[in-house]
């Protein structure tokens, strides 16, 4: 079964040889922490337990059993409108990329997680802000139709800023077009399942993120339509330390659950066990071609 | 202060001599002369606009609201309240006749005045409003009746109150709700179209832009606040977002134009109103024979191709997808 290269990569990498002479500073109770043991706590803080954001791939790595077969990263960003503003666009895209070694803001393929074939989407918010774009909206699209094509369940987490500005009207109709593979993917009686990271915002929580069967928001997670900054500043006034946080959606209904990253792979599997039938995941898993043999 | 209607300060001195002059004596040589001179003006100040101009122009005081095209309806009996929680009335809908046809319509309500904004929330709704939304497309679906909506908002609300009563889930499952209504949706930009909170209803098989409407990922204020630092910067914004009707319509956002008099829908509203309507009955018409499955098959294809991207044969080697 082949392994990605960038998998191998980090899993061969030794932590120490690189990163052992990184610290990182915990945002919320500053406490100084070796990249190392960031990394072996799942990227929370082993003082005060606040979660930071995850690269997209470490994600994946800590949440799948073994491998991850990547699709649609050959869907990459063009310049649409031709945009500048402080810098032209295709600028900031190519910052963005050395910035989070990444392709476009979200990664999605298929994994097993406890055995269980899914589809998986991850957004990191490295990436231009984890902002939807024509990418984002079209990776998502795609990995929606080819879950359904294999009638396997789908796992999304997110964490967006909302919709890419730079890419205009082109990028708010990404709403819309997620929406309908979503619609279509569950219609047909497939599982849909979206874990809200910190941040999930704007047009992406009004789109794809609250139209799964469960949501699941991480510990911490700040989540909401409208940005903080705007609502203050429309209301003039400071808001609560707790507002927009998973645990507020989770006393107001808007959320199934608040998950810890500790808990989150185990969580994801009983979800999974409850709903789904695994005996009829066995033929869509040998569907993937690089699973056929598992 | 709103950029066309300072300029239309310049033209109303003019327009007032003019109309003193005719009660006079209408048949004058000064009329006439005063009467072409002011449409050299107006085709001046108005023939051609900046996207920051158009935005004006949407936000113009005397431009149609929602509440005019619901007016020239044939009729309309409002439909009020989510079940759950409040009627909103930033987002008017109903029964409605349209050119003769049963149609459910949905409107998003901004104000003429100051009182009716006050209590129409500027046209900003609340999740309960997206919820009565929702509630009605599915009546609609139900009873096979096409869904006629009116677009018109800076953006859905942003407050405290609606984000506790999960404004993005609200607006997600209108989304949803029209993603598989199985009759025709029109929806029609007739001034702002803002984000989100816009397309919440104006996602549609066909959508109907008037000229001088804009429609928007972000506002022109937003956006430069986020870009610069500086809300004062939005014409330069605005210029940037590719909001206009003609922009959309090249990227296939837009499916049709309806043209405005010269000066802006304001100048000549009752028949902008029913030139608008006629546009949606014209929409509808072609719509109306479809089945549902090719309704919704061409509906998911009409979005599904909306996206510019480039594929990256270097990366598909590397990741071996």
């Amino acid at each position: 079964m082949p392994v990605p290269e960038w998998l191998r990569l980090r899993r061969d990498k030794d932590v120490t040889t690189e990163d052992a002479s990184l610290w990182d500073k915990c945002p919320k109770c500053s406490e100084m922490l070796y990249r190392k043991d960031l990394a072996a706590n799942a990227f929370v803080c082993t003082r005060c337990g606040y979660h930071f954001r995850m690269h997209a791939y470490d994600r994946v790595n800590a949440l799948v059993d073994g491998d991850f077969v990547e699709i649609g990263a050959e869907i990459v960003p063009g310049d649409p409108l031709g945009w500048t503003d402080r810098r032209p666009y295709p600028q900031k895209l190519a910052a963005d990329r050395e910035k989070s070694k990444l392709s476009e803001a979200v990664v999605t393929g298929f994994a097993t997680l406890d055995g269980f074939p899914v589809a998986l989407g991850v957004m990191d918010f490295n990436f231009r802000g984890g902002t939807m774009g024509t990418v984002v909206g079209e990776r998502v699209t795609n990995l929606l139709e080819e879950a359904l094509r294999r009638r396997l369940p789908c796992i999304i987490f997110t964490a967006s800023g909302g919709a890419r500005m730079e890419e205009g009207m082109l990028a708010l109709m990404q709403m819309a077009k997620t929406t309908q593979a979503v619609e279509r993917f569950m219609s047909d009686g497939n599982l849909f399942v979206t874990v809200l990271t910190d941040p999930t915002t704007g047009g992406v929580s009004a789109s794809f993120a609250f139209e799964a069967d469960i949501v699941i928001a991480e510990a911490r997670a700040s989540i909401g339509f409208a940005g903080r900054r705007v609502i203050e500043q429309t209301i003039r006034q400071k808001l609560p330390d707790n507002f927009q946080t998973a645990e507020f959606l989770l006393e107001k209904g808007h959320v199934d659950m608040v998950v810890d990253r500790h808990s989150m792979r185990d969580t994801l599997i009983r979800v999974l066990d409850y709903a789904v039938d695994r005996k009829r995941l066995a033929p869509a898993l040998k569907a993937v071609p690089e699973f056929a043999g598992a | 202060m709103n950029v066309i209607v300072e300029r239309e300060k310049g033209l109303s001195a003019l327009e007032s001599r003019i109309a003193a002059l005719r009660e006079r004596d209408p048949g004058s040589d000064e009329v006439r002369q005063l009467e072409l001179k002011v449409e050299q003006l107006r085709w001046d100040m108005f023939g051609t606009l900046t996207p920051w101009e158009r935005v004006n122009m949407a936000r113009h005081p005397k431009r149609p609201l929602a509440s005019d095209y619901l007016a020239a309806l044939d009729a309309f009996d409002e439909l009020h309240g989510d079940r759950h929680f409040r009627d909103d009335p930033a987002l008017s809908g109903g029964f409605a006749k349209l050119r003769g046809r049963r149609v459910v319509v949905l409107a998003q309500m901004k104000g003429r005045d100051t009182k009716e904004n006050i209590r129409n929330n500027f046209g900003m709704v609340s999740p309960e409003g997206y919820r009565k939304a929702k509630r009605l497309m599915e009546l609609a679906s139900r009873f096979r009746l096409p869904i006629v909506t009116f677009v018109d908002t800076s953006g859905a609300d942003p407050g405290i109150a609606s984000e506790e009563r999960a404004q993005s889930e609200a607006i997600a499952t209108c989304l949803v709700t029209l993603s598989k209504v199985e009759v025709p949706v029109v929806s029609a930009i007739i001034g702002e179209g803002g984000s989100g909170g816009a397309l919440a209803i104006g996602l549609a098989d066909h959508v109907i832009m008037a000229e001088n409407a804009v429609y928007s990922v972000a506002s022109p204020e937003g956006c430069a606040a986020i870009l610069w630092g500086d809300a004062a910067r939005a014409p330069e914004a605005a210029e940037r977002l590719k909001l206009t009707s003609a922009d959309l319509q090249s990227f296939n956002i837009i499916d049709e134009i309806v043209p405005e008099p010269i000066g802006g829908a304001h100048r000549d509203a009752v028949n902008f109103v029913a030139s608008m309507l006629d546009a949606v009955d014209g929409a509808l018409r072609v719509l109306e024979p479809s089945a549902p499955d090719a309704l919704r098959e061409a509906r998911y294809q009409k979005y599904r191709r909306i996206g510019a991207w480039q594929e990256d044969a270097a990366t598909r080697a590397v990741s071996g997808a």
